[in-house]
């Protein structure tokens, strides 16, 4: 006889809000917002039981910034939110990043722009990648596709965090913070070398006192110092840290690029093309940041055109070009404003632009 | 009698112009920490505002917090080591316009903190513009001809505005423009970092203080205008304690 299944049944932002506890989250702050609800009112009964802190915040302004303050206590942190509000975080998120703390914020999209809708999309891929706040900063984004990878990277988000010390984004959509799927929850084991935190502001007992602060004033060269000192930590992460999953590529003559819930309704796409005969591959980041170029530039030397499919009206197929030097043709499928394709609609295109 | 450093300060010279009241301020928050025996176990949030080099001065752990956001920080940082000692130190910008929301919050929820809040009726570190608790006809680079009550509103009263709070423990508003006024704002410093280590809550001392520099008078002229003007829109003394 087989062993019984492990898995669970747990919506996506369950999903997320367990694999922080166990990955040792101590600390979360958010403010409600649809549709990634499930997360603080699951942590606000389960963290608190595993021994961490709660607090729903006057506003997300509030909650990145209690995260400033728990992560400078030494604290494993996070905080979830949708577009509109990850939006009002970004003013926080460029002070952790330059006061170099870790924490994790995690981006269930919905559409935009403005209030936008409660349905999923991926109209934020710029406001992830590209900064969103102010400053030369870099997020190391992390884009799931289904509830396991969710499950795992979540509790990666806080190795890395602490790793590179560094703000890590989950960046997820409605769809997976929605949907419910047998998950199993394996033991947290730390994936990369955890240093010791120095920077810990705990009282001056025994030390000099320490001081966390991102004004740099004097001497005039201070800042420019600290933003090359930032450029080679985030060329160190760019060397180290870029996740990408292919699939069907090998002989494939179009390849579909997409992240996230629409990289796996590109699946279904791919295979339906196979059966019809068509050689078509799916390529995955599953590092929006880092951005796995080497991987993109790979599958273009045997590809013969590139497909991108988003739910928006086109930001990632940008660093496709980027990263392929525009030595292919690149197609797009999407739509921006709360919309996900359907494996069908994406075979219709592959079909109209397959040669 | 001696009259020493507080080991609390650092042995420094500050960037304050003459006639400052933060530099008085200062002084006697470090006293405290002292004759409290804290400083080894008190972690102080940094405003934007003038006061925001704070940490060039007192000799604890820092963290430097964005606008208005002290509040929200300091929340964390008790929460996560309730055995340590907590302060924010807040300009009336800082405190009353950009980080409402923070305080009214913080103070509303009771977080066992002990809050410093510097009104000078003035933003000092961007030359001079009209704050949230700038006086009536008080001229400032925004309000050229003298803050109109028909278009800034008046000033805000930020103890006033606290007291109706139920989660608040401790309200008072002191003054540094008389040796008499030091003294009693020194003893609210010490209640407010006394409640804390007590758990009673949040406890905020509002200290009315000079700008000489962007009010344009000397700093004789400031202390009379704190005395004479200030004191009269916002009224010195205990506005709760629970």
């Amino acid at each position: 006889m087989s062993k019984p299944s492990k898995k669970i049944l747990l919506k996506g932002n369950e999903v997320l809000s367990q694999a922080a506890i166990n990955a040792g989250c101590g600390f979360f702050a958010g403010y409600p917002i649809t549709p990634q609800n499930e997360v603080p009112e699951y942590l606000s009964k389960a963290l608190p039981e595993a021994g961490g802190i709660f607090i729903q915040a006057e506003s997300e302004i509030a909650a990145i910034n209690m995260l400033f303050g728990a992560s400078a206590s030494g604290v494993r942190c996070m905080t979830s939110s949708s577009s509109p509000g990850v939006s009002l975080k970004q003013e926080g998120i460029s002070y952790i990043a330059a006061a170099e703390l870790p924490c994790v914020i995690v981006n269930m999209q919905r559409g935009g722009p403005g209030l936008g809708n409660i349905r999923a999309a991926q109209g934020d891929y710029f406001q992830s990648v590209k900064g969103g706040g102010h400053g030369d900063y870099r997020l190391i984004v992390l884009a799931p596709s289904t509830l396991q990878e969710i499950y795992e990277l979540t509790m990666n988000a806080f190795d890395y965090a602490d790793h590179y010390r560094n703000p890590v984004l989950i960046l997820g959509d409605g769809i997976l913070g929605q949907m419910a799927e047998p998950v199993e929850l394996t033991k947290y084991r730390p994936i990369v070398d955890l240093p010791e935190k120095d920077f810990v502001l705990d009282g001056c007992k025994g030390r000099e006192r320490r001081v966390i602060k991102t004004l740099l004033l004097q001497p005039a060269e201070a800042l420019i110092e600290f933003n090359e000192y930032l450029k080679k930590k985030y060329a160190g992460i760019e060397s180290e840290l870029k996740l990408c999953q292919k699939y069907r590529c090998d002989d494939a003559d179009l390849v579909v690029a997409a992240y996230g819930i629409t990289a796996r309704i590109a699946e279904g796409a791919v295979d339906m093309a196979r059966d019809k005969g068509l050689k078509v591959g799916l390529i995955r980041p599953i590092t929006l940041w880092p951005f796995p170029d080497e991987d993109f530039r790979a599958v273009a030397e045997q590809a013969k055109k590139l497909l991108v499919v988003e739910m928006s009206n086109g930001q990632m197929i940008e660093d496709v070009k980027l990263s392929i030097e525009c030595s292919r043709p690149v197609e797009f499928y999407g739509t921006g404003g709360g919309w996900y394709p359907t494996s069908e609609k994406i075979m219709e295109k592959i079909e109209s632009v397959y040669e | 009698m001696q009259f020493k450093r507080p080991k609390t300060i650092k042995d420094t010279q500050t960037h304050y112009c003459p006639g400052c009241g933060h530099g008085i301020v200062h002084r006697l928050v470090a006293e405290v920490i002292d004759e409290l025996g804290l400083r080894e176990k008190t972690i102080g949030t940094a405003p934007v505002g003038c006061s925001v080099l704070l940490y060039n001065y007192f000799d604890c752990d820092i963290i430097e917090c964005a606008h208005g956001r002290p509040p929200a920080v300091a929340t964390a940082i008790k929460r996560c080591q309730p055995d340590k000692v907590v302060f924010t130190y807040q300009g009336d910008g800082d405190i009353a316009a950009i980080g409402t929301a923070e305080l009214i919050h913080a103070a509303n929820r009771g977080e066992n903190i002990t809050a410093i809040f510097v009104n000078n009726a003035i933003y000092g570190m961007t030359g001079g513009q009209m704050a949230p608790t700038t006086l009536i006809g008080q001229k400032t680079t925004t309000t050229q001809n003298g803050r109109d009550r028909k278009k800034q509103g008046p000033p805000l009263k930020v103890c006033e505005l606290l007291a109706s709070l139920e989660g608040v423990a401790y309200l008072q508003r002191v003054a540094v423009s008389t040796a008499k006024d030091v003294i009693i704002a020194k003893k609210a410093i010490k209640k407010a970092f006394q409640n804390q280590l007590d758990g009673k809550g949040y406890s905020l001392v509002e200290v009315l203080s000079m700008c000489p520099t962007d009010w344009k008078v000397t700093p004789k002229q400031a202390v009379d205008f704190v005395n004479n003007e200030m004191k009269a829109a916002f009224p010195l003394g205990v506005y709760k304690d629970v």
